[in-house]
């Protein structure tokens, strides 16, 4: 296990290179001097210019260049924002948080709700709940993520008035200790509702489709002519089994997920990474546009091998050799 | 086969999908002439003017006819999802039935190429790539198609592995067939079945992936899609909302098709998946 681990450590270092490699080659083959894309365009002093062409060593030969740039990534220095005028890294781990709580509350979210439902019509295929929960699924499944938020933000928030309209707190009204908590619940509840709508379709989807091929499986029927009680067979034999694929999916799917998070924050004006991204993106910030493409990327390959290695632990037919 | 392709018929769902698929490519074939209003004429005094009789479906912000932007714009979503998606998938048959049928070091090369491909998140290079070379009709359909044909290749090669030592290929090798006619007369017919399946969802992704970036404000400026309504009609969603719901069910009905037709044709090449039905 320790090994398999370590070994799997040892092969997202080419991955995160290989990421690294295509940003510099998309910085060099841009039209324009790299130095816009790394320093940004605008008013910026003769002196950080000189600065910024030595560290990068935009003077010296391609190769050269490649290797400073490597290094320079590698020391954590991504460049400065042109509209923040702050470290690009800085503002990234600054936005962070927000990201995670949207994210990580969808997930939980999804993830209960989805996983339930899957069990619950897996082995009641083509009953009415069934079809109505497939029904329900592909069209959450075909939803824009931004079309959704659109309607979701003009029905619940300036229609009915239930739920503000942007970002995470209230500012004109800054509340503290449970105060900011209930504050930033109140404002979380329409960006979930609309990250969570595709995320769920897909867990309820690979449930649902594992739950009816496992319950085929001879060890359910074993289970099942022992005597064992139906609530047991599902809980002890047949949800161990179903979880796997679900990681799985979830896992390889992250990309997607993440560009999901992306259009939410933009709708709801969410302070998060993706939000960020459209700034960046709108203000032709490109230092802090190729930073976060660093960044975001550099996650997806840690939540593939991740995915990989729980992958390996929760399934013990996979050896680790 | 042929009693797959019944059942396919049979499948509701995926006749449902073939049905708004037709229609919405019908609409984009005769926009502009069921358009009743110019699609760029704008009028301030008719701003923002709720749907009714005269504008079916309303007005947005600038006075422009929702309705009318909307068929025109359905060409420029449709026409990058199905380039997109055909530039892709061509790409991909090429690659992995190279790959799949030679194997050996021509094998290793194409899939070491294909997995650089892969680590990066698609979305995201998109993104960069359309911010940096600039927003066109043009760039987002070489983005797209640039980031979606290793799942094509994949699937392609995965394919050949498992036809090439079928009997019938040896047999045609045999009796003298060269490498192209075993490639493309033999093993890639019968691999088409599941790269179709991929192959139909990629035109839904992709019109769904022009939506996002125009979302984010990288549409092509001088071209109307259904995903630059939408970016525009954002920060007006408070009094004239329609100008955002017709655009966008219109994207929702296009991905919503293609996932209904790859999800029959799902059924009729995986049949054993519907053992029990």
């Amino acid at each position: 296990m320790r090994n398999y681990v370590l070994g799997r450590l040892i092969q997202a270092i080419p991955l995160i290179f290989t990421v690294l490699t295509i940003n510099f080659i998309l910085i060099h083959s841009a039209p324009g001097d790299p130095i816009d894309l790394i320093i940004g365009e605008g008013d910026v002093s003769e002196e950080l210019i000189q600065r910024t062409r030595a560290e990068f060593g935009l003077d010296k030969p391609l190769h050269v260049q490649y290797f400073s740039y490597i290094y320079n990534v590698l020391q954590l220095n991504l460049g400065h924002s042109v509209r923040y005028r702050e470290d690009v890294l800085e503002i990234i781990i600054s936005r962070l948080p927000a990201s995670i709580l949207l994210m990580g509350t969808s997930f939980v979210i999804s993830s209960v709700i989805g996983i339930l439902l899957g069990l619950y019509v897996g082995p009641r295929k083509d009953s009415l709940a069934d079809r109505i929960a497939v029904v329900i699924s592909i069209l959450g499944y075909s939803m824009p993520v931004f079309f959704l938020g659109l309607l979701v933000l003009k029905v619940f928030s300036l229609q009915l008035g239930w739920f503000p309209t942007q970002g995470m707190y209230n500012i004109r009204n800054p509340q503290e200790g449970w105060g900011l908590v209930m504050d930033v619940m109140h404002h979380l509840v329409l960006p979930v509702f609309t990250y969570s709508a595709f995320q769920l379709a897909l867990i309820f989807r690979v449930t649902r489709v594992k739950m009816q091929q496992v319950i085929k499986e001879d060890y359910i029927t074993t289970a099942r002519a022992k005597g064992v009680q139906e609530r047991q067979v599902i809980f002890r034999h047949a949800v161990p089994n179903t979880l796997l694929p679900i990681v799985t999916v979830l896992g390889f799917n992250f990309s997607w997920l993440l560009a999901g998070s992306v259009l939410t924050e933009t709708v709801f004006a969410w302070p998060g990474l993706g939000r960020l991204m459209f700034d960046a993106v709108s203000y032709r910030d490109y230092p802090l546009l190729m930073g976060l493409f660093v960044v975001l990327s550099s996650f997806v390959v840690i939540v593939n091998l991740l995915t990989d290695i729980v992958y390996r632990a929760i399934d013990p037919r996979v050896s680790f050799d | 086969m042929g009693n797959n392709w019944h059942n396919y018929f049979n499948n509701w769902v995926s006749v449902l999908g073939l049905v708004i698929l037709l229609l919405l490519t019908i609409t984009a074939l005769i926009g502009p002439v069921i358009a009743p209003f110019d699609p760029e004429d704008l009028e301030i005094g008719r701003r923002a003017t709720s749907p009714g009789a005269t504008y079916w479906v309303g007005t947005d912000e600038l006075g422009r006819d929702v309705f009318s932007r909307a068929v025109t714009a359905i060409r420029v979503s449709l026409l990058v999802g199905i380039v997109a998606a055909t530039v892709s998938t061509i790409v991909g048959i090429i690659i992995g039935s190279l790959a799949g049928f030679f194997g050996g070091w021509l094998d290793h090369i194409l899939m070491r190429i294909t997995e650089i491909f892969q680590v990066v998140p698609q979305f995201f290079l998109a993104v960069v790539l359309v911010a940096l070379f600039g927003a066109s009709v043009l760039n987002i359909i070489v983005a797209i198609a640039l980031l979606t044909w290793p799942i094509i290749a994949r699937l392609t090669r995965s394919e050949f592995l498992s036809l090439k030592t079928c009997q019938y290929v040896d047999a045609a090798r045999l009796s003298g067939a060269s490498n192209t006619r075993l490639i493309f007369g033999e093993i890639l017919p019968n691999a088409m079945g599941p790269v179709i399946v991929s192959a139909t969802l990629l035109v839904g992704r992709a019109m769904l992936t022009e939506a996002g970036l125009s979302f984010l404000g990288l549409g092509d400026p001088s071209r109307i899609s259904l995903g630059v309504m939408l970016y525009q009609s954002r920060p007006f969603v408070q009094f004239a909302w329609w100008a955002a719901l017709f655009p966008g069910m219109m994207i929702f009905l296009a991905v919503l098709s293609t996932n209904l037709i790859g999800d029959g044709m799902n059924d009729v090449i995986n049949p054993h998946l519907n053992e029990g039905k």
